[in-house]
């Protein structure tokens, strides 16, 4: 049975590719995005990894693809001509850079002559692909990357709402109570050489126009 | 099933994002096949992980997926920026950043 069920979901998987790539509103491009991962899940399951299953339907297929989902509504569907500013021989190129590579990998790992690409695979011990397995060895074995990447999420969160924030205009004023993380560092008055070439004597002399 | 089958599915998939990074223009798109790419590494990792009887790889495969969380995160950010400032989007015409 287990053939019949990885060629469902690998045409699954292509055809859901396929989609991203060819269809031309990027809304459907995100639904075809989801069938595909759908898919992806079901071919993890039978490479029994159960856990990354799962993560991958609730945390791509639904949170990621939600996130796309709201920004192509606001974004809406840019009417984007198909073919790339280059014309025909960029596509050309860009489609013979991807045959050449798609043939070199597959010799690279279907001919590397290892013999277990050929197999089943190694035998496991019960539990293999479990969230007990896994959650034991992030916690163990993997702890660093774990917490690394807790921080990176951390880092990509602050940095998305920086980045999307409403701003009002940049010279209308706002910018005047910002700090840099350079004028943290070294505070104006230190008498230090950029300051003299810069001409800003750190004094804080008086304006006119303000009180 | 032999491990192969699942190494050459990983393999067309990757070739089809990178073919998506090449011709398309949407940014959003891009992002969408760099999320194929992504994927199909994923897939290979966790068939590495089956074939050795060994959930290291299934570890990789789910910090890839954090990997690839932030980088969406960043790239919608930036979209939603580039939206917000009236520019063109479409990577052919925003080339300030071409050097």
């Amino acid at each position: 049975m287990a053939p019949v069920f990885f060629f469902i979901a690998a045409v699954g998987a292509i055809a859901g590719a396929i989609g991203v790539v060819a269809l031309r509103h990027p809304l459907y491009s995100v639904l075809s995005l989801v069938f595909h991962l759908l898919s992806l899940a079901a071919l993890f399951l039978l490479l029994r990894a159960e856990f990354v299953a799962a993560a991958q339907v609730v945390v791509y297929a639904g949170a990621v693809m939600v996130l796309y989902v709201f920004v192509v509504a606001y974004v809406g569907g840019a009417q984007e001509p198909m073919a790339p500013s280059g014309g025909l021989p960029v596509r050309i190129l860009s489609l013979f850079v991807v045959g050449a590579l798609l043939v070199e990998l597959l010799i690279a790992t279907l001919g590397s002559g290892l013999s277990a690409v050929g197999e089943e695979g190694a035998a496991y011990a019960p539990g293999f692909g479990s969230p007990a397995e896994i959650g034991q060895l992030l916690l163990t074995d993997f702890l660093l990357a774990f917490e690394v990447s807790s921080f990176l999420l951390l880092i990509a969160a602050v940095g998305a709402v920086m980045l999307a924030r409403r701003r009002g205009g940049v010279d209308d004023g706002e910018v005047e109570g910002r700090i840099s993380v350079a004028q943290l560092l070294s505070p104006e008055g230190l008498g230090s050489m950029a300051e003299s070439v810069s001409g800003r004597s750190g004094v804080k002399d008086e304006p006119e126009g303000r009180s | 099933m032999a491990i192969g089958w699942y190494l050459a599915v990983s393999v067309i998939i990757f070739s089809i994002g990178l073919t998506g990074v090449l011709i398309r223009r949407n940014p959003l798109v891009i992002l969408l096949c760099m999320e194929l790419m992504l994927n199909a590494a994923n897939l290979a990792l966790i068939a590495f992980s089956r074939m050795h009887g060994n959930g290291d790889g299934q570890i990789f495969a789910i910090i890839v997926m954090v990997v690839a969380a932030c980088e969406v995160t960043v790239g919608l950010g930036l979209i939603v920026a580039i939206y917000r400032r009236k520019l063109p989007i479409d990577v052919d015409r925003i080339k300030a950043l071409n050097g």
